[in-house]
Parts: structure tokens; sequence; C-alpha cells
């Protein structure tokens, strides 16, 4: 907008005044003073690109050639008939229908979770400080060790946590057989995904505690004078304002649990139809030495990652507009 | 006593309860969660025979006996590994932050033009999946000798944590006022003072939160180490997964090694709680 004005200013001046010389040493200087700016930047941006974005680029080749690392003499390009062959997969199909559900069910019984205990945590009571403490907990534990442990530890249909409760419970209360349910093969995906519910619980409850807090408290007062009940302001005030709290978590979260690896890995190993996408592409290549398939599903999981992250960014930045505009 | 305020101090009266209530409730909650944590210590300080009773045994007695058992009483010590993990964890923090710094820099202090656009491309790396690009670094490693070489960890964990340390320092840097820097500047201040006498001071305590979360990303990372290193470079979370036998009992075994491994973690997460919801959520939550 203000281009023409500029260039309408600086038209005259230029006809009339400094020699052309002045003015190249003007536009030198000034590009020489953008570089500068650039500078400290450049060094991260080419180590991303190099590290990160050529090897999507080698995918992307690789994905193109019929390659079994147990033959490799008969590796020959083969065009698109990878991708033909994984979507046709009624596996890799498989672990998309899986990732997904995963991924959905994870985020949203954890932000429901998290959205409550952020609630319980709004309000002041004794040992508040604590209790936040107890709830990071979770999320702090390396997560194969938390993988290892729900599966063993708390899983385990002999000596598991939960059967021994049952049995606890059972002497206690004089049943004598109480049910003793072997979690993992009963119910393989629920069981992963009680485990990943766990860990991301913590997470969405601080994100959703940060935007509870954040919550403008005259207006609620305001509400309560006019009469609004609990429900109401929750409903009318609390929820409207936390909806960008609860986009950046699905966001966030999805990010991370598409990605996951080591809670299906240790948990089930990708049986029992537990196997999502980062698992089937890793067994793909990693044990069936399928090069060329491994790359296309890689590559059809960008694409959709792409997707995703499409409405992703656009909810981070709109977030981050008002952030902004706010400082 | 009117009527009014009788009824008004019975609302109170109330409320106070409701309040009480929902403190249990929270209190509840929390203890529910933290549980599996509370006893997978517990069963790490038991003997794996009583370890493995059905139902639990709360009160059995106490022994260091899978602690002797997990740093290498019999079979592998675990040191490789966690020496291992902390060169990959600390050395890629370390590098992060040196690429980081500058480009959070570049990205708020002092800004280049259509800085949003850059600082998006950086968060765009980080929703591609990693298992995509996993195949040729494989490729490339096994023909550059690079195998189960904890530097290739390095450079890889440098690259998983730059997008987000970018994005954290971004939002930290930018909390410091303008017209702070421009004063000094005014008063004939250069770079270095500027850095180390205002950003510093200021942004210290969420460079240090960035760099703990970092560490934490680094130290857990397992698809990576999982494919990428043997027997010599192995991290502590591929060594964990060793420890889980067909035969025999381990549970009180897999519970001191996920303590232990676990610890730096919990450490470092308690250290940088503060900041953590500001640093996970990418700056976008203050």
């Amino acid at each position: 907008m203000s281009t023409p004005a500029t260039t309408r200013a600086t038209a005259p001046a230029a006809r009339t005044g400094p020699p052309a010389t002045w003015a190249a040493g003007a536009r030198s200087r000034g590009r020489a003073l953008a570089w500068a700016r650039r500078a400290p930047l450049m060094p991260a941006l080419v180590f991303l690109i190099a590290v990160t974005q050529l090897p999507f680029v080698a995918t992307l080749v690789i994905s193109l050639f019929d390659w079994n690392a147990l033959y490799p003499d008969e590796r020959h390009f083969t065009g698109l008939s990878n991708y033909t062959a994984v979507a046709t997969d009624p596996a890799l199909r498989q672990s998309v229908i899986t990732t997904a559900v995963l991924t959905a069910g994870v985020v949203l019984v954890s932000l429901v979770l998290g959205l409550g205990i952020a609630l319980l945590l709004d309000r002041r009571f004794f040992g508040r400080g604590i209790v936040r403490t107890l709830f990071i907990a979770p999320f702090l534990l390396v997560p194969v060790a938390a993988a290892l442990l729900w599966k063993h530890v708390l899983f385990n249909p002999e000596y598991g946590l939960i059967d021994g409760t049952l049995t606890w419970l059972g002497h206690l209360f004089g049943v004598a057989h109480p049910p003793q349910p072997d979690w993992v093969s009963s119910m393989p995906l629920a069981s992963v995904a009680t485990a990943l519910v766990w860990q991301w619980t913590p997470f969405m409850m601080l994100i959703l505690l940060a935007g509870l807090q954040s919550r403008p408290m005259e207006m609620v007062e305001a509400a309560r004078l006019d009469g609004a009940g609990n429900w109401q302001i929750f409903r009318y005030l609390t929820l409207p304002h936390l909806r960008r709290y609860l986009e950046l978590g699905i966001l966030l979260g999805s990010i991370y649990i598409v990605q996951n690896f080591d809670a299906v890995f240790t948990i089930t190993s990708g049986g029992l139809g537990t196997a999502n996408l980062p698992y089937t592409i890793y067994q793909t290549f990693y044990q069936a030495h399928e090069y060329g398939q491994a790359s296309a599903a890689g590559v059809l999981v960008v694409i959709g990652s792409i997707a995703i992250a499409t409405f992703a960014l656009r909810v981070v930045s709109s977030l981050f507009r008002e952030e902004v505009s706010r400082a | 006593m009117t009527q009014a305020a009788m009824s008004l101090r019975h609302t109170a009266r109330r409320a106070r309860r409701r309040g009480t209530a929902l403190g249990l409730l929270a209190w509840l909650a929390g203890i529910v969660f933290v549980l599996p944590v509370l006893w997978m210590v517990l069963t790490s300080f038991h003997s794996e025979t009583d370890a493995a009773t059905n139902p639990p045994s709360l009160t059995a007695p106490f022994t260091l006996s899978a602690y002797r058992e997990f740093f290498g009483a019999s079979g592998a010590s675990p040191w490789p590994a966690l020496i291992n993990s902390t060169t990959a964890s600390v050395v890629s923090t370390l590098l992060v932050l040196l690429l980081a710094l500058p480009a959070a820099y570049a990205l708020s202090i002092r800004p280049v033009r259509k800085w949003t656009d850059v600082l998006f491309f950086f968060l765009s790396t980080k929703m591609l999946p990693v298992v995509a690009g996993l195949l040729p670094v494989y490729l490339f490693a096994k023909n550059a000798g690079l195998l189960d070489n904890i530097w290739l960890l390095v450079i890889l964990y440098t690259s998983m944590n730059l997008p987000i340390a970018v994005w954290m320092l971004q939002s930290f840097l930018a909390d410091i006022p303008g017209s702070l820097i421009e004063a000094a500047q005014m008063d004939g201040a250069r770079l270095p003072t500027i850095l180390g006498r205002i950003v510093a001071p200021i942004a210290g305590p969420g460079i240090a939160a960035t760099a703990l979360i970092c560490f934490i990303f680094s130290w857990n990372e397992m698809l990576f180490a999982r494919v990428l290193t043997g027997v010599v470079a192995q991290t502590a979370p591929v060594f964990l997964t060793g420890f889980v036998t067909s035969q025999g009992l381990f549970l009180a075994k897999v519970c001191a090694a996920s303590t232990v491994i676990s610890l730096p973690v919990l450490a470092a997460g308690f250290a940088a709680q503060d900041k953590l919801v500001q640093g996970l959520s990418l700056g976008a939550v203050k």
C-alpha cells in the first residue's frame, strides 16, 4: 500500500538529486545490511535443510525403484508400481486406520481428561502445587519405560498391578475367583491407547490450565453478578476462551502421537492389529527389507501429514498472531 | 439475625464444603495418576519373587538387588549406554543452542524481513514424520560407515530439536522489551554487551528451559537409536528394552532400570517446570 507513495516521493529526488553512484552505494549498503541481518539465521537453516529435507528427496527417488535389500542386484526403476503395491496392500491400509483411530482416540480422551483436571486445579485448595507436580510425573517418564511399565507391571495377567488389585478386592469382598483379564491380548489397541493417554493427559492439562489462568476474571465476575450459573459461565465464557488452547492441544498432541513408535513397539510389537504407520514402515524396511515400498509408504505418509499440517499451521498462526498483536 | 443473612451464610458454608470436596477429588485424581510411577519405584526395591505376586505385596522387604542387577552384577553393564545417551543428549543440546540462538535473534530482536514465514518453515519441518526420512538416513549411514556411531545420533537429534528450539527461543527473546535494547544502543553499548547484560539475564530462564526440553526429547528418542545403533552406540532406551526376557522374572529389574533411566528426565522436567508449558507449546501459551 505504501509502495506507490514512496516511489512517488523518491522519484523526483532521484531526478534532481544525488549522483547514480551514491544511490548504488546506498542500495548495496542496504543489501549488505539485509545480509548482515540474515547471517545469524543461515547456519540453522542450512543445517536443517541438509539434515531433514534432503532425506525426503532421497525417499522420493527410492520410492520409484523396485529395491529389496536382500536382492540388491535386481534393483531397477519401476515408476509408480510401489505406490500401487502400497495402496492395495491391506496391511498398510489397516495401519492407516489404526493410526487414525489411535491418534484421534488418545488425543480426544486425554484432552477431555486434561480439561477436567485443569478445571480442578484452577481453584485454590490445600497442596495445589504438589498435586500439579504429581500430575506432571507421568509425562516425564521415558516413553519406553512408561510402555514397559504398563505392559509388564500393570497389564500382566499373572502378576500385574491391575489384576492383582482385582484379586485383592475379590478377597476383600469374598469373591472366590475375581476376573483376571489378559488386557493386552483381549484389547490390544485400547491397552496401547491407555498407556498413551496416561502420558499425554498431563500435557493437555498443562496447556489448558495455562489457558484457564489467562481468562479475564472481570468478565466471569460480571457474568456471576448478572446471575449466570457455573455451567453457563463454563459453556459461554470459559469454553469459547479455551477454544484456541484446545486446538493447540489437539495439534501438538496429534503431531507427537501420529508418530508414536515406542508404545506400539514395546507393548504389542505391532501385533494384534495395533501396527500404526510408523511401525509398519519401520517393519517394511527393517525386517522385510523392501526399500522401495517402504519409501513409497513414507511419501504417502508425508502427503497425508502435509494435509494435516496445513490445517495445524493455520491454528498455530492464528494463536501466534494474537500473541504478537497483544505484545 | 435476618432470614437473608442466615441463608447467605448457609450458601457460603455450602460453597466451602463443595470447594473442599473438589480439592479432595483433585488430590485423588493426582494420586491415581502418579500411582503407576510410585508402584514402579516401590517394585524396583523388591526382590523378583516379591515383585511378581498376585495380589501385590505392598510390604515386602526392601532390597537393592534389582539395582545391583541393573548395574551389571550379571550381564551387560549399563554404563556404555548411559554414557552414549548423555553424549547424544548433551552435545546435541549444545549444538541446538549454538544454531538456534543466533537464528532466534534474527527472528525476534533484529528480525529479518518475512520473519514469520521463516519461523513457520522451521515448524513445518517438525510436522513431517521422522519415519519417512529414516531409510535414506540409514542407507547414508551404512555407506558412510556411520552405523552404530553415536555422533550420527548427535547430528540427527540436533536436527530433530532445532525447529522446536528456534520457536521456543524466539518466544523467549521476543519477551525482551525492544526499548531496553534501543536505550542500551543509544548509550553506546555494543552487541556483546547487549547480549551479556540485557538478553542473557532476561531470557536466561527461557534458554535454560529450552535446553532442558531438548535434552529430554533427545534422551527419550528411540526409533533412530534402535535402527541406527547396535552394540557400541546403543542408548539407554534401547538398552532398557533388552531387559525384557522370555524366561525368568525381570519385573524388579525393569522397574529399577526404568527408574534410573527416567531420573535425568524427571530432574530436567521439574527443573523446567515453570517454563515447561511455554516451551512445549512452542511459545504459543505463556
